[in-house]
C-alpha cells in the first residue's frame, strides 16, 4: 500500500492528539475513516469541512467519499449542535405510546423543527426510531440521560432549564 | 476458460464461466434493458432495469452482476418482467424532473429512449420533483440535479478510469445527489482534471457539456470498454 | 498466559467467593434501570450494607438485565442459605426504600413490595440465551468463570477437531437470529470450505428494527458468552480476525463489550495461542452511526470498511467474499450466545428443544400494550397467546387485543384469529409475518392498522440507503398513498396502485430492506381491508389518523 505522508493537524488544538491517536490506532488506513469521524465528532461536536478535509488526506481517501460517508450516516453531524440535545424516540413502541404528541410539543414550545437546533443555539432536537429502551415508552434522551415513560408535560418541563441564562442544564 | 450452457427464453446459449449473465446476453443479441451499467465499469446492480427471471431462484436477479452457471434457465422478456420494468422507469419520472421538452440531451438520453421502448407513457405516482440546484461553476460542464437519475456512472468513470475520484453519492435514501469533493461547487474542485468523462458517460441530460440547445447534446462512451482494457494494462 | 488449570482455579475460587454469602441483592444495571435509577439503588443498598455491618454476609451485585423492563429499576433479593432459599424481585425500588428492604431481609422476611418469581412471565420462560442474564457482573469475568464461561471455547480448542465443531453446530439445527432463519451450521461449512489466505467472522448487533432490544440486553448483560461464541465459529472456520458491530446508540453495550474483550484477552482467551493452544483470534468492536441498514450484511461490511453503508446483490454470499474480499461468516449476536451451550452440551441438546424445523429457544422483546413489558426467552413452538397472555400478563385497562407486530419493519400485523399459531420460522412466514430479531409488539383496539402501516413505511423511506430506484422511490409513494389514506383522501384506484406499488418494491428491490418493507401493508391489507376500507369512506375506526377528524367535522 503506498504510503500516505499523515499531513499536519488543522490546528494547534490539542484534541486533535485524540484524533489522531485513534488513527493511527488503525495504521492511517483508509477503512478507519468511520472510526476517525467518530473520534472528531466526540472531540469537537460535529464534523466541519476542515477536519473532514483532514481525516480524508490522513487516510489517503477521497474528499467525496469522505463527504459521501458523513452524510450517509445520521450520527454524523456537520453543524455544531445546540448547548443541548434533546432525543425524542418515534420507535414503534414510543410511536404507539405517545412519543409524537412529545415530539410537537417540544417543536412548538421551542419553535424548532426535528434534526434543527434553536435559533439561539440552546438546543439540538432529534428523533430517533428505537434506543432500545421500548419497555420505557415513550422514551426520550435528553443530554445522554435516557428517560421514560415521559408525557410531553414532564419533557417540557425538563427542558426548561436549557433555556435559563446562564449554562442551565435540564435536570 | 471452461464452457456452460444456458437456456434463455428457451434458447440454447454458451458462455464462458465467470462470464456475467448481461455479457452473454449481448453477445448473443438478446435484448435486456439497462441503465446503471456501462461497458467497462463496474457492475452495481442499482437500476434494476436488467431484472431477469431464472429457474429455481426465488428471487430475480440482475443481469449485470449475475455471473452464469451451467444449465442455468433464464427468461428475459414476459408481462410480469416488462411490467416491473415499467414501474421502474415510472418511479424515475416520479422522482425528479424529466420534462424532455426543455432537455439539452432531449432525443439522446438514455431514460427518455427506454420510456419510448417500453412503452412507459404516463406517470401514476406522485410527482416528488424537489427543486434542486444547478451547478454551472465549471468552465466547460454543468450538472443540472433534477435530471439525474443516481445511476453513479459519473462516480465509477471518475473513479474507476481517470482515477480521480471527485464525483461520490452524499445523503441517503430519496435525498441521495451527487457531489463533487465537499459539495463544493464543481469549478473549485481541487481533484477534477476536467476531463470530461463524466459528462460522457451520463445517461440523461444531467451532466452536460455548456452551450448546448434543447436537443443538442448527444453523448460519448465508446472510448470505455476500450480505455478499460487499457487500465487493466492488458494489451 | 493463563493454562486451562489456571482458568479453572480462577473459576473455582470465584465460586468459592460467592459461596460466603447468605444473602445477596441483585440490582439490575443494564440500560433502562440504569436510566430509571438503578445505579443510585446499587448505591444506596450498599451504603445501607456497609452501615449495618453485614458485608460480610450480604453482596450487593451490579447484575445484567433481569427481564421485566418496564418495572425498573428492579432488584432481586436472594436468600440463599438454609430452609428459607427464595428470591423477590423489588420492582420500581427507590434509594430510599433500601433500609426497610435491607431490614426485611436480615429479618428473614420477603420485600414489602414484591414480584413473585414463579409469575408466568418468569416460570414460562426457558434461558438458555440469557442463562446468566441479571446473575452475573458484566464487568467481572471472573463472573462469567464461575457460572462455566469459557469452558465450551477451552474444550473446542483441546478436545475438537473444526470439523467436529462444525458437526455439532450443524447437528444442534441452530438457525440464524438475526432475521432470516438461515442453517447456522450450513453457513459455518460454507465458511470454513472457502478459500481465502485470511477470513473473518463477525457478529452483527446493529439491531436496528424499532422495538427490539434483546441484543443490547444480551450485550450488556452477557458479553463474555458473545466472545465466547465468536471464538469458537473462529475456530471452526479459520478465521483469526473478528469485529463486532455494534450501533452506535449502544453505548454501554459498547463499554462493556470493550471491557470484555480486555479481559479475556489479558487471560490469553483471546489473542495469540489461546488457552495455551497454537490457535489465535483477535476482536474488534466497531461503532454503526445510525443507519439501519448496515443491519443488512453486505452494508455492514462496507460500513467495516470505512463506506457508505450500501448494499450489494448477492450473490457472492459473504462467506465466499466478504470483509475485504475474504470469506466471512456473520452471525448475529443471539446466534453467537447459543453457540457455547451447543458446544458444551451437546447439538443433541439443542435439537430436543423447539419445533421440528425451528430449534432451541427465541428471545423476544415484549413492547407495546401489554402488561409485562420486558425480555422473555420461550421454546420456539411456543403459541403467540400464551406469550402476550401468559406471560405477558394480558392487555392493559381492559382494551381489547388487535394485533402483534412481529419482525419489525420487515415483518408484518398478525391478528386476533392466529394468536393460538406457534412462534416459528414458517408459521410466522406464512401468517404473512416474519420471525425477524424477536421484537414482538402488542396492538389494542385503539391502534389503527393504516397508521401503524404508514409508520413502517416511513421508516423504511428514512432508512432506504438510495441505492436502488424501487426502494428509494418506491418507499415515498408507497408512504404518500398510505398519507393519503390516512387523510381519507385516498380512492378504490390509489388502493389498487397501493398494491400493485407493494409487489413492484418487494420484488425489484436489491437488498432486504426493499424487498421486505411492503410486508407491513400487506399483512394489514390481507387481515384489516375493512380498515383500510373505512379510511376510503373517510373514517378511522381506531380514532387515530386524521380521516376520523373529518368525518367527525362532517358530521
Ligand atoms: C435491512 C436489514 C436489516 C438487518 N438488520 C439486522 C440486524 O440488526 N441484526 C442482525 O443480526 N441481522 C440483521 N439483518 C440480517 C443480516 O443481513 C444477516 O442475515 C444476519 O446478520 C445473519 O446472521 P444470522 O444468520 O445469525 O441471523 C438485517 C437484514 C436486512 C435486510
Ligand atoms: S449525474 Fe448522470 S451519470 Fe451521474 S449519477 Fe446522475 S444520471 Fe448518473
Ligand atoms: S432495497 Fe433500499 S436499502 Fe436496499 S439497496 Fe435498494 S435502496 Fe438500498
Ligand atoms: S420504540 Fe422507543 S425505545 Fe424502542
Ligand atoms: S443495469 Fe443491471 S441493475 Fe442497472
Amino acid at each position: 500500500m503506498p504510503h500516505v505522508p499523515t499531513p499536519p493537524a488543522p490546528s494547534a488544538d490539542k484534541r486533535w492528539k485524540l484524533v489522531t491517536t485513534s488513527l493511527r490506532r488503525q495504521g492511517n488506513a483508509p477503512h478507519a475513516l468511520i472510526e476517525g469521524m467518530h473520534a472528531v465528532q466526540q472531540a469537537f461536536g460535529h464534523l466541519e469541512p476542515a477536519s473532514l478535509r483532514y481525516l480524508a488526506a490522513a487516510l489517503g481517501v477521497p474528499l467525496s467519499k469522505a463527504y459521501g460517508v458523513a452524510t450517509f450516516y445520521h450520527h454524523f453531524v456537520l453543524e455544531p449542535p445546540g448547548a443541548h440535545t434533546c432525543v425524542v424516540c418515534l420507535g414503534t413502541a414510543c410511536h404507539l405510546k405517545g412519543g409524537p404528541a412529545i415530539l410537537s410539543a417540544v417543536e412548538r414550545a421551542h419553535r424548532v423543527k426535528a434534526g434543527q437546533t434553536t435559533a439561539g443555539g440552546e438546543l439540538s432536537l432529534l428523533v430517533a426510531r428505537c434506543i432500545g429502551v421500548c419497555s420505557l415508552a415513550p422514551a426520550v434522551v435528553l443530554d445522554g440521560d435516557i428517560q421514560g415513560p415521559c408525557t410531553p408535560a414532564q419533557v417540557l418541563e425538563r427542558l426548561a432549564p436549557c433555556f435559563e441564562e446562564p449554562e442551565g442544564s435540564p435536570r | 476458460m471452461s464452457v456452460c450452457t444456458l437456456f434463455v427464453d428457451g434458447r440454447e446459449v454458451s458462455a464462458g464461466a465467470g462470464e456475467t449473465l448481461l455479457e452473454v446476453l449481448r453477445e448473443n443479441g438478446i435484448d435486456v434493458p439497462t441503465l446503471c451499467n456501462l461497458e467497462g465499469l463496474s457492475a452495481v446492480g442499482a437500476c434494476r432495469m436488467c431484472l431477469v427471471a431464472v429457474k429455481g431462484q426465488g428471487r430475480l436477479m440482475p443481469a449485470c452482476t449475475t455471473r452464469v452457471w451451467d444449465h442455468m434457465e433464464v427468461t428475459t422478456h414476459d408481462e410480469r418482467l416488462d411490467r416491473y420494468r415499467r414501474g421502474v422507469l415510472e418511479l424515475l419520472f416520479a422522482e425528479r424532473n424529466h420534462v424532455c421538452s426543455v432537455c439539452v440531451a432531449s432525443g439522446h438520453c438514455e431514460l427518455q429512449s427506454l420510456a419510448a421502448q417500453l412503452g412507459m407513457d404516463h406517470v401514476r405516482f406522485d410527482y416528488l420533483h424537489p427543486p434542486l440546484a444547478v451547478d454551472a461553476s465549471h468552465p466547460r460542464f454543468a450538472i443540472d440535479h433534477n435530471r439525474c437519475i443516481l445511476c453513479t456512472r459519473c462516480v465509477r468513470v471518475c473513479d474507476e478510469i481517470e482515477g480521480a475520484h471527485t464525483w461520490d453519492v452524499a445523503g441517503r435514501g430519496v435525498k441521495a445527489w451527487v457531489v463533487t469533493d465537499l459539495a463544493e461547487p464543481w469549478g473549485e474542485s481541487s481533484t477534477c482534471t476536467s476531463c470530461g468523462k463524466c459528462v460522457q458517460v451520463c445517461p440523461t441530460g444531467s451532466l452536460f457539456v455548456k452551450g448546448h440547445a434543447v436537443g443538442e447534446m448527444e453523448k460519448r462512451t465508446a472510448f470505455l470498454p476500450y480505455l478499460a482494457r487499457r487500465r487493466k494494462g492488458t494489451p | 498466559m493463563t493454562t486451562p488449570d489456571e482458568l479453572g482455579d480462577l473459576a473455582e475460587r470465584a465460586r468459592e467467593a460467592d459461596a460466603v454469602y447468605c444473602e445477596r441483592l441483585r440490582v439490575c444495571t443494564a440500560a433502562s434501570c440504569l436510566s430509571s435509577g438503578g445505579a443510585a439503588v446499587e448505591a444506596a443498598l450498599a451504603a445501607e450494607i456497609a452501615a449495618r455491618g453485614l458485608g460480610e454476609r450480604c453482596q450487593v451485585k451490579p447484575v445484567g438485565c433481569l427481564g421485566l423492563c418496564s418495572q425498573g429499576p428492579i432488584v432481586a433479593v436472594e436468600t440463599l442459605a438454609g430452609e428459607g432459599r427464595a428470591e423477590h424481585l423489588v420492582p420500581r425500588m427507590q434509594p430510599d426504600e433500601a433500609a426497610a428492604v435491607v431490614e426485611r431481609m436480615a429479618a428473614e422476611l420477603p420485600p414489602e413490595r414484591s414480584i413473585a418469581a414463579d409469575i408466568p412471565f418468569f416460570s414460562r420462560q426457558q434461558r438458555i440465551v440469557t442463562a446468566n442474564c441479571g446473575r452475573i457482573d458484566p464487568n467481572r469475568i471472573e463472573d462469567a468463570l464461575a457460572v462455566g464461561g469459557y469452558e465450551a471455547l477451552l474444550h473446542a480448542l483441546h478436545e475438537m477437531t473444526p470439523a467436529e465443531v462444525l458437526d455439532e453446530v450443524h447437528r444442534s439445527g441452530l438457525r440464524g437470529r438475526g432475521g432470516a432463519g438461515y442453517p447456522t451450521g450450513l453457513k459455518w461449512r460454507t465458511v470454513a470450505k472457502a478459500a481465502g489466505a485470511q477470513k473473518y467472522v463477525i457478529c452483527n448487533a446493529d439491531e436496528g428494527d424499532p422495538g427490539a432490544y434483546m441484543d443490547r440486553s444480551v450485550l450488556e448483560s452477557d458479553p463474555h458468552r458473545v466472545i465466547e461464541g465468536m471464538a469458537i465459529g473462529a475456530y471452526a472456520v479459520g478465521a483469526s480476525e473478528g469485529y463486532v458491530y455494534v450501533r452506535a446508540e449502544y453505548q454501554l453495550a459498547i463499554e462493556r463489550l470493550k471491557a470484555a474483550i480486555r479481559q479475556a484477552d489479558r487471560l490469553g482467551l483471546l489473542g495469540s495461542a489461546m488457552g495455551g493452544t497454537s490457535f489465535r483470534f483477535h476482536v474488534e468492536v466497531r461503532i454503526g452511526a445510525g443507519a439501519y441498514v448496515c443491519g443488512e450484511e453486505t452494508a455492514l461490511l462496507a460500513s467495516i470498511e470505512g463506506g457508505r453503508g450500501t448494499p450489494r446483490p448477492r450473490p457472492p454470499y459473504p462467506a465466499e467474499t466478504g470483509l475485504f474480499g475474504m470469506p466471512t461468516l456473520i452471525n448475529n449476536v443471539e446466534t453467537w450466545a447459543n453457540v457455547p451451550p451447543i458446544v458444551r452440551r451437546g447439538g443433541e441438546w439443542f435439537a430436543s428443544i423447539g419445533t421440528e424445523r425451528s430449534k432451541g429457544t427465541k428471545v423476544f422483546a415484549l413492547a407495546g400494550k401489554v402488561v409485562n413489558n420486558g425480555l422473555v426467552e420461550v421454546p420456539m413452538g411456543t403459541p403467540l397467546r400464551e406469550m402476550i397472555f401468559e406471560l405477558g400478563g394480558g392487555i392493559p385497562d381492559g382494551a381489547a387485543f388487535k394485533a402483534v407486530q412481529t419482525g419489525g419493519p420487515s415483518g408484518g400485523c398478525i391478528p386476533a384469529e392466529h394468536l393460538d399459531a406457534p412462534v416459528d420460522y414458517e408459521t410466522l412466514t406464512q401468517l404473512g409475518s416474519i420471525m425477524g430479531s424477536g421484537g414482538m409488539i402488542v396492538m389494542d383496539e385503539h391502534d389503527c392498522m393504516v397508521d401503524v402501516a404508514k409508520f413502517f413505511m416511513g421508516f423504511c423511506r428514512d432508512e432506504s440507503c438510495g441505492k436502488c430506484v424501487p426502494c428509494r422511490v418506491g418507499t415515498v409513494e408507497l408512504h404518500h398513498l398510505l398519507e393519503a389514506l390516512a387523510r381519507g383522501s385516498a380512492s378504490e384506484r390509489d388502493l389498487a396502485l397501493l398494491e400493485e406499488l407493494c409487489d413492484l418494491v418487494r420484488h425489484t428491490s436489491l437488498c432486504g430492506l426493499g424487498q421486505s418493507a411492503p410486508n407491513p401493508v400487506l399483512s394489514t391489507l390481507r387481515y384489516f381491508r375493512d380498515e383500510y376500507r373505512a379510511h376510503l369512506a373517510g373514517r378511522c375506526p381506531a380514532g387515530v389518523c386524521a380521516a376520523s377528524a373529518r368525518s367527525e367535522a362532517a358530521q
